[in-house]
């Protein structure tokens, strides 16, 4: 691992990288300004230390499943978003989008009688026909993303009024349904679970290596990807392992262990998204038009479609995020998907470290910044602060995240990276 | 040097409106040999590389390649003839590494999945293939990368389709001594290796240093296409701004040798 062999990239005389020399070349990117999620793990990293001080019930079981639960809708929604964002696009009515398609979900159950897996493809369809609306209007037609979504922001506030009947609350009574973000799943699932991804992670890293080894293409040093596969797995050891403990205040009455339900879903969404931006000619032309849309359209990459099946990912996620609210709170009202939802996750997505100019950003963003976003919620709730001062710090560390990204971006263009 | 051309064009008309942009202009590509095309700014340098590309369609004329005569109507219909345009802009994705720019659009996948060893390796022997050894990584994010550098990757990702002819729109334009220096070197290999070069350039350093052929426009008529040895640099200097140079040039040749009296009341003094 300490000597510098030179491989031949097909003439391209590259030098292998050492750990030493493959850590120094990480340093030096974040150096020029290539941030990525870096600065929301740091914040998530002190905003919990702080918490944790000042309380130690933050650190409960109780309260980490907690923090799933409560930033899985968040997550969900900036997931979708962060597709609208790379194209430098932005979706305003992704808040009330999950609110009508929480309410279609819960009259169906509640109203009509169906069962939750006629009533979840329903609403899931609802939210990818908003978004193809809304994306034909922003590609086809020519009108700015944000007056679009503006509109929709309004008239969805309204249908979903209209939906209520004028306001009132419809509660849902499927098991299923109101099990998917409040239950947790039994303690041998939760290992069995944990136990694959962390063998999937450690197999897609390895073969990677191995394929490009085999053509002769330099790879990341086997410390690295050790270091990676290793890191993967001490944090799900470390998590599961604490979810699964007994958390129940009386577990007599009723037993409270395993990991909730909702993250292996958040899982699920992660790695399939990862891997179509990712790994698909379609993540790559997703990329390409945000970065150059000029570029991308004499390349022969379709724009206008590109550019619609962002905003159909994104309705189609804020869906899954209002399907996930309904089911917490085990009722719709006009309000579910309203307040500050939409703008924290936004705040989510660019906290995470995707850019607000398009062309830069990853789904993991999505899960970290919307972990940062649910630990200052459910923290400072813990620390007995109001709505009021809540949402100021909120506000705050937003417009950090968003000046990271522009100080960064300044910072790149000196260094040549921008 | 009575290779056949590669591409040929002849006769070719362009207008917009009532403009004519393009008056029976002639071109011919060789293979192994760098066609510098010259011009004062609104020859019809533009379209005519615009009407190669399939961007725009051609009025009248034809257009013969490889010894067929074929139509262009699309820019995906000049690719699959084997021929790459370099805009000016180079329509990089800043966002993007070396070789996810040479492969964008044409991405090489295994099942729905995106193949990146075989793309590296492409795009490495492409970039060997022009002795490019200038790339630290073919992972680094065009961002990073110089002005020359990134010319080469333009240039590199025209080559990379087994084109066979390649036209380059000012590639040195915006850059330094040395990477001019380089970038043009790299046009000389790229005819080496036996491909068509088409270079436009206002340079006419540029241009004696490395093309075979020098075809002049002017004011939409090619004024003479001529092989660099058998000119000077003032004589392609007056093609450019005069349309002729002694017995070089539109009037005396042209209306002569095979269009008739029709060209000859638009001598560049004669125009109304």
């Amino acid at each position: 691992m300490t000597t510098t062999t030179t491989t031949t990239a097909g003439g391209v005389k590259v030098v292998k990288p050492t750990v030493a020399s493959y850590i120094n070349d990480y340093w030096s990117r974040v150096r020029g300004g290539d941030l990525g999620g870096l600065p929301a793990i740091l914040g998530l990293v002190v905003l919990s230390l702080i918490f944790a001080i000042a309380r130690d019930t933050f650190i409960s079981g109780l309260n980490f499943a907690n923090l799933f639960n409560q930033g899985a809708i968040y997550i969900f929604i900036a997931m979708g978003l962060i597709f609208v964002l790379l194209l430098g696009e932005i979706d305003l009515s992704a808040g009330y989008t999950s609110g009508v398609c929480g309410a279609v979900v819960a009259i169906l159950l509640t109203n009509h009688g169906w069962e939750w897996y006629t009533a979840i493809p329903v609403a899931l369809i609802t939210g990818m026909v908003i978004g193809f609306v809304l994306g034909f209007l922003v590609a086809k037609i020519g009108i700015p993303s944000f007056v679009v979504t503006l509109a929709a922001f309004l008239g969805f506030q309204g249908l979903l009024l209209v939906l209520l009947g004028g306001g009132t609350n419809i509660s849902t009574r499927n098991e299923f349904f109101n099990s998917l973000n409040n239950d947790n799943l039994p303690v041998s699932w939760s290992w069995i679970l944990t136990i694959l991804a962390i063998v999937g992670y450690a197999g897609a890293q390895l073969n990677q290596v191995r394929s490009r080894a085999k053509r002769g293409l330099v790879t990341d040093p086997m410390g690295i990807v050790a270091m990676r596969v290793g890191g993967l797995a001490v944090l799900l050891i470390v998590a599961t392992s604490i979810l699964t403990q007994e958390r129940a205040i009386n577990p007599a009455i009723n037993s409270l262990k395993g990991v909730p339900i909702v993250v292996p879903i958040i899982g699920f969404f992660l790695v399939l998204w990862t891997f179509v931006l990712g790994r698909t000619s379609y993540g790559r032309h997703v990329y390409a038009v945000g970065g150059n849309t000029e570029a991308a359209r004499r390349a022969g990459i379709p724009v206008d479609r590109i550019r619609i099946s962002v905003f159909v990912i994104g309705s189609f996620m804020a869906s899954i995020g209002g399907i996930m609210a309904v089911s917490r709170a085990s009722s719709v009202d006009p309000n579910t998907g309203g307040s500050n939802i939409l703008l924290y996750s936004v705040g989510a997505a660019v906290i995470g470290g995707t850019s607000l100019f398009g062309g830069k950003g990853k789904v993991i963003n999505a899960v970290i910044g919307g972990a940062v976003i649910a630990v200052i919620d459910n923290g400072m709730g813990l620390m007995g602060f109001s709505s009021g001062t809540k949402f100021i710090v909120t506000g705050l560390i937003l417009l950090v995240a968003a000046s990271v990204d522009a100080l960064a971006r300044r910072r790149a263009a000196a260094t040549g990276n921008r | 040097m009575a290779a056949t051309p590669l591409l040929e064009l002849s006769g070719i008309n362009k207008g917009f409106g009532p403009v004519q942009v393009l008056h029976d202009v002639s071109l011919s590509v060789y293979p192994g040999e760098v066609t510098a095309l010259v011009g004062d700014n609104g020859a019809g340098k533009s379209t005519m590389v615009k009407c190669i590309s399939g961007i725009y369609q051609i009025d009248s004329g034809t257009v013969t390649f490889e010894g067929n005569q074929v139509a262009i109507h699309t820019p995906s219909d000049a690719s699959t003839l084997g021929i790459e345009v370099v805009y000016q802009d180079l329509a990089l994705c800043d966002n993007l590494d070396v070789v996810q720019n040479m492969f964008l659009g044409r991405e090489k996948k295994r099942g729905i999945v995106l193949d990146e060893p075989t793309m590296e390796q492409m795009a490495g022997d492409a970039l060997a293939s022009l002795s490019v050894r200038t790339l630290k990584s073919l992972r680094q994010l065009v961002a990073s990368l110089s002005g020359g550098q990134r010319q080469t990757v333009a240039i590199a990702k025209a080559v990379l389709w087994n084109s066979k002819v390649v036209i380059l729109d000012e590639p040195t334009a915006a850059l330094g001594v040395a990477q001019t220096a380089q970038v043009l070197e790299l046009v000389r290999r790229l005819a080496d290796n036996g491909l068509g070069v088409v270079l436009i350039s206002h340079n006419m350093n540029d241009v004696f240093a490395v093309s075979d052929r020098i075809a002049a426009l002017y004011l939409g008529r090619m004024a003479a296409q001529v092989k660099t040895t058998d000119v000077t640099h003032s004589q392609v200097v007056e093609l450019i701004t005069a349309g002729r140079s002694g017995n070089l040039g539109l009037p005396p040749e042209k209306p002569a040798a095979e269009l008739g009296g029709d060209v000859v009341d638009i001598t560049p003094g004669g125009e109304k």
